[in-house]
């Protein structure tokens, strides 16, 4: 193949990349902005969103579509409800403090993990893809689902800019983000709020996983690499800055694919490492982390 | 309405700040808390609010709102403009004001009370409300506050830094709400700032009330006045 050609195919793959991490790493990037927690088990629940595909996608035999209609809808639900009862149970009782709430994720995160193993088994599951299309390029043929993945994300991360930005609900994460106290002088029941945005992370990390686990297999160990990966994103893009969040999202997953694409996977991740290591150095607050800013 | 606050005591942490603490507000009535720096002040509103530990009994109405959540507390009827106004700086007026709307739910009608009180609100709707001027985030705070259209009124040193016509515009707000019956407890550093409108005041130190008087009284104690507020 030609170099102009083998470059699109690395961006399109690039792209598919970016999709999944945008949705994976604005989960993480909400739940900083608004509650203040480093979620280190954000990646778990990734996981727990694809292991839970798989399980769906097995009661219906036949169309594959439709179990992945089923997964995409259940899955995420489930795994909101999940972390709305770890918000309540530990989070709310360690009352929010940075470090506590630390160690704590780091547990759930091995709890979540320990317990997908002894259920699910240790073994990588892969998921029907839902449709199989192929679109023709002159050069070459290319998966239609994961331009589907590409356009799904694109969709949602909208509905979830939406929502912040024009709806009633939107208005109170931001005020709750912005001054929690003075958004209880205001009868913002910032609690409850607090379960909803951790909830909504760990449901858009899992609806990324869905999207993925067709391309790659459910494995109870799948949820580090994101975690990292969300993690550059979220200090690159400034910490609770959606639209950095978003930005340096499509930067590390566009880079992450073509240079994985044209060189190798290991280089792909020392290049973010190494972005991550500058972003540090020469503008700690990240590209659009001027104070608590959107 | 009416507020009643008996042998209040507020803790940060181990520390008591207030000690046994009681004051009254009725009904369309402005009292005024004076005190020097540290004396407690805020922290009485804030206890109020239902933002510091404390024990004792605040009473709203015949509403016992001592210990509800301090998401429950402004349901019960009362408003509170924060010291240094604490506006949602990053949001824009219109977006403070909705928030302040969230309870009573927004109504043109409610908006349009406040902007008889807050002309130049309304023509700043769209703005970022950490860009405005300090007399009006002063003004956008209170109408915040307003939008819960509260029977009692917390307002916590609104004159603070204040050029003096701001200062005159916010006296003529709060007589126009103690005309309509809300009471009013406002704190000021400045005996100045209050004497106009002030019905009765409470000069506070090291936690406690330490003298309680009439306006017309004031007159009659200058050496009070020296002690406590440094004038
Ligand atoms: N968050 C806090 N933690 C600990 N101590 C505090 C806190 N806020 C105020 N204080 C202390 O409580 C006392 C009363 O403060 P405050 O109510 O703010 O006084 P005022 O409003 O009259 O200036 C002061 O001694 C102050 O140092
Ligand atoms: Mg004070």
């Amino acid at each position: 193949m030609d170099f102009g050609p083998f470059l699109f195919l690395a961006t399109l793959e690039g792209l598919v990349q970016a999709a999944v991490l945008c949705l994976i790493a604005l989960g993480l990037s909400l739940v900083f902005g608004v509650m203040r927690v480093v979620n280190v088990a954000h990646g778990e629940f990734y996981m727990l969103g694809a292991v839970l595909a798989w399980w769906i996608t097995g009661w219906f035999a036949g169309n594959p579509a439709i179990g992945f209609v089923a997964a995409i809808i259940i899955g995420p639900l489930l795994v909101g409800v999940i972390a709305y009862f770890v918000e309540r149970l530990i989070l709310r009782k360690v009352e929010y403090d940075p470090e506590a709430t630390i160690v704590a994720t780091i547990g759930i995160l091995y709890i979540v993990q320990q317990l997908v193993l002894i259920t699910f088994g240790p073994d990588a599951r892969p998921v029907d893809t839902p449709f199989y299309f192929l679109i023709e390029f002159p050069w070459f043929g290319y998966s239609g689902y994961k331009l589907l993945v590409i356009c799904a994300a694109i969709m949602l991360l909208l509905a979830v800019w939406y929502v912040i930005t024009r709806t009633r609900l939107g208005l109170v994460m931001r005020a709750t983000q912005y001054d929690r106290e003075t958004a209880q002088n205001f009868g913002i029941a910032v609690n409850q709020v607090y379960a909803i945005v951790f909830a909504t992370g760990a449901g858009l990390a899992a609806v990324a996983a869905v999207l993925i686990v067709p391309i790659q297999q459910a494995h109870y160990l799948m949820g580090r690499d994101p975690l990292l990966l969300s993690f550059i994103v979220v200090i690159i893009g400034g910490l609770g800055s959606i639209r950095g969040t978003l930005v340096a999202a499509l930067i590390i997953g566009l880079s992450d694919g073509i240079i994985s694409v044209f060189f190798s996977p290991t280089l792909a991740k020392m290049v973010s490492t190494l972005l991550v290591a500058m972003v540090l150095v020469f503008k700690p607050e990240g590209l659009f982390g001027s104070r608590s800013q959107l | 309405m009416k507020l009643s606050i008996e042998n209040l005591n507020s803790f940060y942490g181990s520390v008591q700040v207030l000690r046994e603490l009681t004051l009254h507000v009725n009904t369309g009535e402005v009292l005024c808390l004076l005190g020097r720096n540290g004396a407690g002040k805020t922290t009485i509103l804030k206890s109020i609010m239902g933002l510091v530990e404390h024990n004792g009994s605040i009473m709203l109405g015949d509403c016992e709102i001592s210990g509800l959540g301090a998401h429950e507390i402004p349901r019960k009827g009362i408003g509170y403009v924060p010291q240094g106004r604490r506006l949602f700086a990053e949001l824009t007026v219109k977006e403070n004001l909705q928030i302040g709307m969230l309870i009573k739910g927004e109504d043109s009608h409610s908006l349009d009370r406040i902007f008889k009180l807050f002309p130049v609100l309304k023509e700043r709707l769209k703005q970022e409300s950490g860009t405005l001027s300090g007399g009006e985030q002063q003004m956008l705070a209170m109408a915040r506050a307003l939008c819960l259209q509260p029977g009692v009124l917390l307002l916590d040193e609104p004159t603070e830094g204040l050029m003096p016509s701001m200062i005159a515009s916010i006296r003529d707000v709060v007589l126009k709400l103690r005309e309509q019956g809300v009471g009013i407890l406002l704190v000021e550093q400045r005996i100045d700032a209050v004497l106009p409108v002030a019905n009765r005041v409470a000069f506070i130190e090291n936690g406690y009330v330490k003298a309680e008087m009439e306006r017309d009284e004031l007159a009659n104690e200058p050496d009070l006045m020296r002690h406590y507020v440094g004038i």
